[in-house]
């Protein structure tokens, strides 16, 4: 993880999705190093801390609680981290403006938004926790093409506004040709690993557009 | 995870479904509801009879002729039928330190006329004793004096009821005449009513001196009991042993098998509340299984819960949830169920058994142990049948959970 400042993708065949985030979560059979540690010794209390503070999921189908305002749904993490309850709401409201979505729908029931915004929702919720990366397991996967963009441009505006990074998996290469970094994996082994010459830049920062 | 946090999921999961909670909820509320109820009548049982035979007298002896044969209780030992009780056994027990008052007691069934009404009921041939060792009084009149029952005198004392039989409500039976086995007797008094105790209604009751009863109406001079009056509760044994030991050498009889038996009111009282402590046990057991269907109920819910939010489970992992997060959350929610349960189940049981003190009239005693036990139980049923789902939603693997369909 030397190059943490990176917005990269790895492009992978369907069947191997999320093996990445794979590795992170269950015990890894190999060493693996992250953040300095190598999380195949770790505990899952260890590996819990992990998720909690360090990492952001961002997935397929988004995974909100249905019954949940969406402010409720951001707060969620923080709940665990042992937050107060002001702070959450803060740092909950701090994380919506960052994934762009329009402050009207905040109270809202998470099932009451389109595609689109419940993954913004999703991503508030893994960005509350200031990560230092953010994994997003095919977050277009269920979007139409004009939402997918939406969402895209989300991501890229959090690489270059707050420099965050991102692993983004996906196996469409239009939407990896958004990141800066492609690494192609097939069958489990890297084929191909390389910066992205035309980069796909989504200048249509409009927040409330839907 | 923070406590209140653990509230308001709790309360957001249980209201989320709001009628599997109920219906959960509602098994647990029958089973502690039954459980209060019924032993609330039982104990009230016990308590009924616990107080009846209390007001029979406080720190009784009874001496009554015959035996008793261990083991077969006071019911079958065709006491009366002996004749081994007599007037100077009397003599002998007031001897005895300790002894607050002696009434020795002759009993039959005898035909009782007064105008034109006829009653058969017991009449009892007492001293002036009888009155404070059974805990009496007269509610009008006065009851047997030391003099009538010198001169023999043919007065009588009613039992309310008698009296009423007799002649009627609201009329007053003091001085009037009434015949008992077609010997005049003059009504002198009416006792107070002290309702049912036991085997003896002391209410349907005659009372005339105690040497008319020996002469004039029976005849001999054997006694059917003799009632003694213990001064403190301590001394009880001590009376007992001495009042036996005594007899049995005024008698002289084989100290094995003596021709008199003393029964304290503690055996009594014992044999009662054996019997009531069982009826209790049973009830309670009954009530006790609806109790664990309700238990199971709450596990079934909490297994459904489990399985339906499988996805949940897997994302509050991969955010940050301990397995102790999701386990106590689980646990609360089934805990939640049967607190909720048990205070409603409380309420139900205490509204039954007054419901039934009401409408039955049988007494009902609701103890703060019983409310207690049935808190203390629902909410460990809430953890034992809690913690397997709670454990298994613990366990499950983040990333099946999150795609699980």
């Amino acid at each position: 993880m030397e190059n943490l400042w990176q917005s990269w993708v790895l492009l992978v065949p369907a069947n191997q999705l999320s093996c990445t985030s794979s590795v992170v979560w269950i015990r890894p059979q190999a060493e693996n190093i992250f953040d300095n540690k190598d999380i195949s010794k770790l505990s899952d209390n260890e590996l819990a801390d992990i998720r909690m503070k360090k990492i952001g999921f961002v997935f397929q189908s988004f995974n909100l609680l249905p019954r949940a305002t969406v402010l409720r749904n951001v707060m969620l993490p923080l709940v665990y981290a042992g937050i107060s309850k002001e702070e959450r709401e803060n740092q909950a409201r701090e994380a919506l403006r960052g994934a762009t979505l329009p402050e009207d729908f905040w109270n809202h029931y998470s099932n009451q938004l389109s595609g689109g915004m419940m993954q913004r929702v999703a991503i508030a919720r893994a960005l509350v926790n200031n990560p230092m990366l953010v994994l997003a397991d095919e977050p277009t996967g269920n979007l139409d093409t004009k939402t997918g963009e939406m969402v895209l441009d989300t991501f890229q505006r959090l690489h270059q506004e707050q420099g965050r990074t991102i692993v983004l998996i996906t196996h469409e290469p239009y939407v990896a040709e958004h990141a800066e970094r492609i690494i192609n994996i097939r069958d489990g082994s890297i084929v191909e690993d390389g910066k992205v010459k035309n980069r796909r830049v989504i200048n249509n920062h409009n927040h409330n557009a839907k | 995870m923070k406590v209140q946090d653990i509230f308001q999921e709790t309360y957001n999961a249980l209201s989320a479904n709001k009628a599997r909670s109920g219906l959960t909820i509602l098994g647990i509320v029958i089973g502690i509801g039954s459980v209060i109820a019924m032993v609330s009548i039982g104990q009230g049982a016990s308590g009924q009879i616990q107080s009846s035979i209390e007001g029979l007298g406080s720190n009784l002896l009874t001496v009554m002729p015959g035996v008793i044969q261990p083991g077969r209780g006071i019911v079958s030992s065709g006491r009366g039928s002996a004749q081994t009780l007599k007037n100077e056994d009397i003599e002998v027990l007031r001897q005895i330190s300790g002894v607050a008052y002696i009434s020795p007691e002759v009993q039959r069934r005898f035909q009782i006329v007064a105008g034109g009404n006829n009653t058969n009921s017991t009449i009892i041939g007492v001293e002036p004793d009888y009155a404070p060792v059974r805990n009496i009084s007269p509610g009008a009149g006065s009851f047997i004096t030391e003099a009538q029952v010198r001169s023999l005198g043919r007065v009588a004392v009613l039992g309310p009821t008698v009296a009423q039989d007799l002649f009627g409500e609201g009329n007053d039976p003091v001085g009037k005449t009434i015949r008992i086995n077609r010997v005049n007797f003059k009504v002198i008094g009416v006792l107070q009513s002290k309702g049912s105790a036991g085997f003896f209604n002391p209410d349907d009751t005659v009372f005339v001196p105690l040497t008319t009863m020996q002469k004039i109406l029976v005849g001999d001079d054997s006694l059917s009991t003799i009632a003694i009056s213990v001064q403190s509760k301590d001394l009880m044994p001590q009376v007992q042993e001495e009042a036996t030991a005594m007899l049995i050498a005024k008698h002289r009889v084989d100290p094995q098998s003596p021709d008199f038996s003393i029964v304290s009111q503690a055996d009594i009282l014992g044999t009662l509340t054996q019997v009531t402590d069982t009826f209790t046990i049973f009830l309670a057991a009954v009530a006790g299984i609806s109790l664990i269907v309700g238990g199971i109920g709450i596990m079934n819910m909490m297994l459904t819960t489990v399985t339906e939010r499988t996805r949940e489970i897997g994302l509050r992992k991969a955010i940050g949830a301990k397995k102790k997060d999701i386990s106590m959350q689980f646990l609360a929610e089934a805990v939640a169920l049967t607190f909720l349960g048990g205070a409603a189940g409380v309420a139900l049981g205490w509204t039954i058994s007054f419901l039934v003190t009401s409408f039955t009239g049988l007494v009902t005693q609701v103890s703060l142990q019983a409310v207690i036990l049935a808190f203390g139980v629902s909410a460990a049923i809430g953890i034992i049948f809690g913690y397997y789902p709670a454990r298994r939603a613990a366990s499950l693997n983040p990333i099946e959970a999150l795609r699980y369909e």
